[in-house]
């Protein structure tokens, strides 16, 4: 499929981090011109995401992120986060809602449901020991000037 | 973030700012245990006025808050929640564990 734009960058799993992933996606997002809502529904999916990739993938230890943002024609957003962390044994149980791998960090357990729900699709690729990709569409509202 | 305790009512009143994340959370949860600790409210009011962001990690931070004050008989409100705040908490279903209070409309 033809690309229009792309970013990508790569950077430690580290929490301070995950607001810049959020940086980085507005101001990507910039020229596609989102409704409030489309922004703050995709800045929490990245959230989540590389939220998911430091807590989950890498328990603390280090590793980087990487993130990938399309924008595809028909206005469509495209997200992948990857890392190349623990991995999830069984993807099917971690979507479930309130299933969470790490209780003591009081995580909610609701970060695929919020995924979920705020993109049109979500495709996870995760295996033990070598990582975890997540890669998200959300077609944006409004007209297609491509 | 602003955090006041009103005797009269015994309401704990704690004012979140800025953007709440997992990043964010962990100083928030324990500045506002601290508190929660030492007054043991009946009743822990979060204003989101002033949150111009919050992922699930603010719902974990809620779940918390309750598992602690709930045995003890107290209750949480959730107040100003901004429309993208409200469909979080919505999504979370925290309706069914505190009062969610949308701000009124000022009328000019």
């Amino acid at each position: 499929m033809k690309v229009l734009n792309e970013f990508k960058c790569v950077f430690p799993a580290q929490s301070a981090n995950e607001g810049l992933a959020r940086a980085a996606l507005s101001a990507f997002l910039i020229p596609a011109d989102p409704t409030a809502q489309e922004l703050a529904d995709l800045r929490t999916v990245i959230s989540e995401a590389v939220t998911n990739a430091i807590v989950h993938g890498y328990r603390g230890s280090e590793g980087n992120v990487s993130l990938c943002l399309r924008m595809l024609p028909e206005r469509v957003i495209y997200i992948r986060v990857s890392d190349k962390g623990c991995g999830i044994p069984d993807v099917a149980r971690a979507m479930e809602p309130l299933y969470t791998s790490a209780p003591e960090e009081e995580r909610a357990g609701l970060g695929f449901a919020i995924m979920q729900t705020f993109t049109d699709s979500l495709h996870v690729r995760s295996s033990e020991g070598a990582g975890t990709v997540l890669t998200m569409r959300r077609r944006l509202g409004g007209q297609p000037d491509d | 973030m602003q955090i006041h305790y009103d005797t009269q009512t015994a309401q704990l009143l704690v004012r979140l700012d800025g953007e709440i994340d997992h990043h964010s959370s962990n100083r928030l949860r324990s500045e506002v245990d601290a508190a929660v600790y030492a007054h043991l409210p009946q009743t822990l009011i979060f204003d989101f006025r002033d949150v111009s962001f919050m992922d699930s990690s603010g719902i974990g931070l809620i779940m918390g808050r309750y598992k602690i004050l709930h045995p003890l008989g107290g209750e949480i409100i959730l107040q100003n929640p901004s429309a993208h705040i409200a469909r979080v908490l919505r999504l979370a279903g925290m309706e069914r564990l505190a009062s969610i209070r949308v701000r009124e409309e000022v009328v000019q």
